[in-house]
């Protein structure tokens, strides 16, 4: 990431792991130029990524993008309509599902439902006629790995969601791929089990040492998990970075809306000054100070500014004179959700601003009202220009 | 759902499946009438079923009809079979409407004209009529009701059990015999039975096409009755409308059941 300021840090970091940051690296998955078009419809649109060995992977994006697309190009399902893909040098062209080192965990689960979850399991291994005994000590292992030793002799039908869920977690585990594809691995759980679930799919990713590629369209789930993301529209890649530079750094308006909650104020560039830009709005009387030196911006530009909720600040009153980046207004709504507080601000010129502040001590003294006169302001860094 | 039925809809019912079971139910009752009189009750007995087991040329007549149903529902199960994947699997190909036209028009065609084409045909292609020519000629006729019933199932079955197959390393044709297979398996014996049942109790496609020795039941106990009723016949007609029905209902069932697992697959 060029465009991105190389000494303070964003999100969490595992600083020992970014092959993608080093140039002389080998990617263990390229896509080429590759372009699926389904008729008239283009569902991937000369696309190019790399993925690393041992990474975990996100595809990210609204329904429609072209993620589920990609990845089913990867597992062999669809040919490309031009470009290439190659998996450690090989060019993947031509080789049918069943010879790709690559196993998927389907979105439907797809389990099948005439075999046992033991059967199940071993059905991959079975294909490669390894000997008897090595597959049953190969499923056991599985089923420890997914802890669903108790149930090995069930039926699909019998089994909870999330018990479905790490069957087919197991059973596309169980060849050892070198890439797993999971398409919405937890599209189907209810959110504590979800929480419960991503954490445990990066222990597994990590103790396997496989690469994960895996398409969703919820941003926490990626931000949790991913090494990487790459958010897609329109069948293309708009971004590819971390979680962390994903939501601090986002390339377009887009990416800021889609990942976490963000408020725009449209503006026009007014100048340079110190290496801060100076941006002049309708929602305030003085022009903002921005610090966001990567941006090159021409005078008189229009121009989205993009702050984090949880990076304004809230106070009763009006601003004191001479205040860096103050908008006033009226508290509209107040949403509690016991780690945060969502406050809505309604600004002079109608528009909403969200501001979360966490709730750090369980008591507030003097707690901001309903209806009543607020300042919001926000330090230069905290927010981002976009070019529109 | 539970809803009691009120009296007009109790009566309809009646009218209905009376309109429907009461001949056949007569015929059912007087196979055990004691009495040679076709019309007169004459007290409980089982003396026809006895001599009906006697009849040679009629129980030849059930051996032969055996042997064709069996046959022809065979060869109609795996052509059936597969032109349901056909044209479920094969998306939209060139012909495909018309290719679904002619699978489906026996189905509605006259019988007698399927039976009067299918013995030109074979008389033109000089085959001489009798058993084969029964066989091919309930091939035809069975073939689409099979093809249906799979293609229901098919149309609700779940491809991506198919692509996790292949996904795990199945090759096509393995995939096709260890998941999908077994799992049609249902519909695929209901179709079987179906195509059984019409095959066991066709008379107009048999008659056309029969030729010396080569008379089916449907044939025997028609010309039977033509020459007088006698109540053989009607317990050769009970015993008939047994299995059918037993068939027809197996059929059903099985082809229910395939489907309500399809269902809770998908969810």
């Amino acid at each position: 990431m060029s465009s991105f300021r190389q000494n303070p840090s964003v999100g969490a970091v595992r600083r020992t792991f970014a092959p993608w940051a080093d140039p002389s690296a080998t990617p263990l998955i390229r896509v080429e130029q590759v372009t699926k078009r389904f008729g008239d419809a283009v569902a991937v649109d000369h696309l190019s990524v790399d993925i690393h060995d041992r990474e975990f992977f996100c595809l990210l994006g609204p329904s429609g993008c072209g993620k589920t697309t990609l990845m089913r190009m990867i597992a062999g399902f669809e040919q490309p309509t031009a470009g290439r893909i190659t998996l450690a040098g090989r060019d993947l062209a031509g080789v049918p599902p069943y010879r790709r080192p690559v196993n998927m965990m389907f979105q439907s689960y797809a389990l099948f439902p005439h075999m046992s979850v033991e059967k199940n399991i071993a059905f991959g291994l079975r294909q490669d006629g390894l000997p008897k005994d090595e597959i049953a000590a190969r499923v056991s292992e599985m089923l420890r790995l997914v802890q669903l030793e108790s149930l090995a002799r069930r039926r699909p039908d019998q089994l909870s969601g999330g018990q479905k869920q790490r069957v087919a977690l197991a059973r596309a585990l169980a060849k050892r791929p070198k890439v797993l594809l999971l398409d919405e691995p937890l599209g189907a759980l209810d959110k504590k089990l979800r929480e419960e679930t991503q954490f445990e799919l990066m222990d597994i990713q990590h103790e396997l040492g496989m690469t994960f590629i895996v398409v969703t369209h919820d941003q926490e789930e990626a931000m949790t998990m991913a090494d990487r993301i790459a958010v897609m529209d329109h069948g293309r890649i708009v971004q590819v970075a971390t979680p962390g530079e994903i939501y601090e750094q986002p390339k377009t308006r887009f990416i800021a809306e889609f990942v976490g909650d963000v408020n725009i104020i449209e503006g026009k560039v007014m100048g340079q000054e110190g290496g801060l830009w100076r941006v002049a709005t309708a929602s305030a009387e003085a022009p903002f100070t921005i610090d966001d030196p990567d941006e090159v911006l021409e005078k008189g530009q229009g121009v989205a500014i993009a702050i984090r909720p949880e990076k304004m600040t809230i106070r009763r009153g009006a601003p004191e004179p001479g205040t860096m980046n103050a908008l006033t207004g009226e508290v509209w709504d107040i949403g509690y959700l016991g780690d945060w507080t969502v406050y809505r601000v309604k600004l002079a010129s109608g528009e909403i601003m969200r501001i979360s502040r966490a709730n750090a001590s369980r008591f507030v003294e003097n707690p901001i009202d309903w209806d009543e006169q607020v300042t919001i302001t926000f330090a230069p860094d905290a927010a981002v220009i976009l070019a529109e | 759902m539970n809803r009691r039925l009120s009296l007009f809809n109790v009566t309809s019912l009646v009218l209905g499946f009376a309109f429907l079971y009461l001949p056949i139910l007569l015929l059912m009752v007087y196979s055990f009438n004691a009495s040679r009189l076709v019309t007169v009750w004459g007290g409980f007995s089982t003396q026809w079923y006895s001599a009906l087991f006697r009849n040679e040329p009629l129980m030849e007549a059930a051996w032969v009809t055996l042997r064709i149903a069996l046959l022809s529902a065979s060869a109609a199960t795996i052509l059936g079979t597969l032109a349901a994947i056909a044209l479920t699997r094969y998306g939209r190909f060139t012909g495909r409407t018309l290719f679904t036209g002619m699978i489906y028009a026996p189905m509605v065609m006259p019988e007698v004209i399927t039976g009067l084409s299918l013995l030109l045909f074979f008389v033109a292609i000089g085959l001489d009529r009798g058993f084969w020519t029964i066989t091919l000629a309930h091939t035809t006729l069975t073939m689409c009701f099979v093809t249906v019933v799979v293609q229901a199932r098919l149309l609700t079955f779940d491809r991506s059990l198919e692509e996790a197959a292949m996904d795990l390393g199945a090759p096509p044709l393995r995939t096709f015999f260890s998941v999908t297979l077994p799992l049609i398996a249902p519909s695929i014996v209901a179709g079987f039975l179906l195509a059984f049942t019409l095959s066991l109790d066709d008379l107009v496609i048999a008659s056309f096409n029969t030729g010396p020795g080569a008379t089916t039941l449907p044939i025997r106990i028609y010309s039977q009755v033509r020459l007088g009723l006698s109540p053989e016949v009607n317990a050769a007609s009970t015993i008939l409308i047994g299995i059918v029905a037993v068939g027809v209902l197996t059929a059903t069932l099985l082809s229910k059941r395939s489907l309500l697992r399809s269902d809770r697959t998908a969810g």
